[in-house]
């Protein structure tokens, strides 16, 4: 339970905020947290909080997992790389071949997610291929 | 002086059997008045109550030892109530989560293998479950690194050995 209390702020942010399909486990020294976030605003706020009471994530005592909800197939996701383009990839994976690029900021279409890691999207061309979620936020 | 005595006496008395009488010619608490209070209240939703005679009999099932006492209280309190018998039950407790799926380490090898391509400075390893996070980067790529190995369903994360400019 002590895990529990550590991280009480996060939880209980979470659920003020609405996020989805929330677990909270506690196992082997280590607390999970998984979760359906309503929008990138309330992830990223989950994620300030877990930086305030473990500063720099480096306990090794919390594993969070908070998906963005809004990122549904036919939704469109916006490409938020730093600044270069996103590849998009003939399957899900980097040793897969690259198929197309989409650019810094380009809106495109999630076609489907092969996993919470490999998104198949669709460019305004037409191109249509595997890229990594993490590079693809929801418009909101 | 004696008679005076018994006079005051005579008046006491008199005045004791009136008080008593008076006290028990209090209207009669009906039972089904008591059953009525009891529905009426929805604190008390999910008891079920009978009552005879003033005794009231609780049955139902309770969260747990601290609303049933609360419900025995709350029964008591209520005008015409005897006596309390408490019968109800204390619900089981709501099944443990489901514990956290790990990923083995071959999933979870090819996952770092993605969440690091852009991070080349930055290694990682998974053994059992683990993930050993080393080498050098910044605050704002580790928070990016940390959620993208999170999402892998790791077993836990360890990165003291990484260094943070």
């Amino acid at each position: 339970m002590a895990l529990q209390d550590k991280y009480k702020e996060l939880t209980d942010a979470a659920t003020a905020a609405g996020v989805g399909n929330l677990q909270v486990r506690e196992q082997g020294g280590v607390l999970y947290i998984d979760g359906e976030a309503p929008s990138g605003a309330v992830k990223d706020n989950l994620w300030n909080i877990y930086d305030k009471i473990d500063p720099n994530f480096l306990s090794g005592d919390l594993v969070m997992n908070i998906n963005v909800s809004a990122a549904v197939p036919g939704a469109k996701v916006k490409v938020v790389t730093e600044k270069s383009n996103l590849n998009i990839r003939k399957g899900p994976g980097t040793d897969q071949p690259i198929v197309g690029k989409a650019a810094h900021n380009e809106i495109i279409t999630l076609v489907s997610k092969s996993s919470d890691q490999w998104w198949l999207v669709r460019t305004n061309d037409g191109e249509e291929g595997y890229s990594y979620a993490q590079y693809l936020a929801p418009v909101e | 002086m004696k008679r005076t005595f018994n006079q005051l006496l005579r008046v006491f008395i008199l005045f004791a059997l009136v008080s008593v009488t008076v006290i028990s010619c209090k209207p009669k608490i009906k039972d089904t008045d008591i059953e009525s209070k009891i529905q009426a209240n929805t604190a008390l939703s999910s008891i079920v109550a009978s009552v005879k005679d003033g005794v009231v009999t609780l049955s139902g099932e309770v969260k747990d030892d601290a609303e049933k006492a609360m419900v025995e209280t709350t029964v008591k309190a209520i005008e015409g109530v005897k006596q309390v018998v408490n019968n109800c039950t204390i619900a089981p407790p709501p099944p443990p989560p489901a514990p956290p799926v790990i990923t083995a380490d071959d999933p979870l090898t090819k996952g770092i293998t993605d969440a690091l391509k852009d991070f080349p400075k930055v290694k990682a390893t998974a053994a059992d479950g683990v993930i050993t996070v080393t080498g050098e980067t910044t605050k704002a790529e580790w928070k990016k690194i940390k959620m993208a190995l999170d999402a892998l369903h790791p077993k836990k994360v360890i990165a003291n050995e990484l260094k943070i400019k």
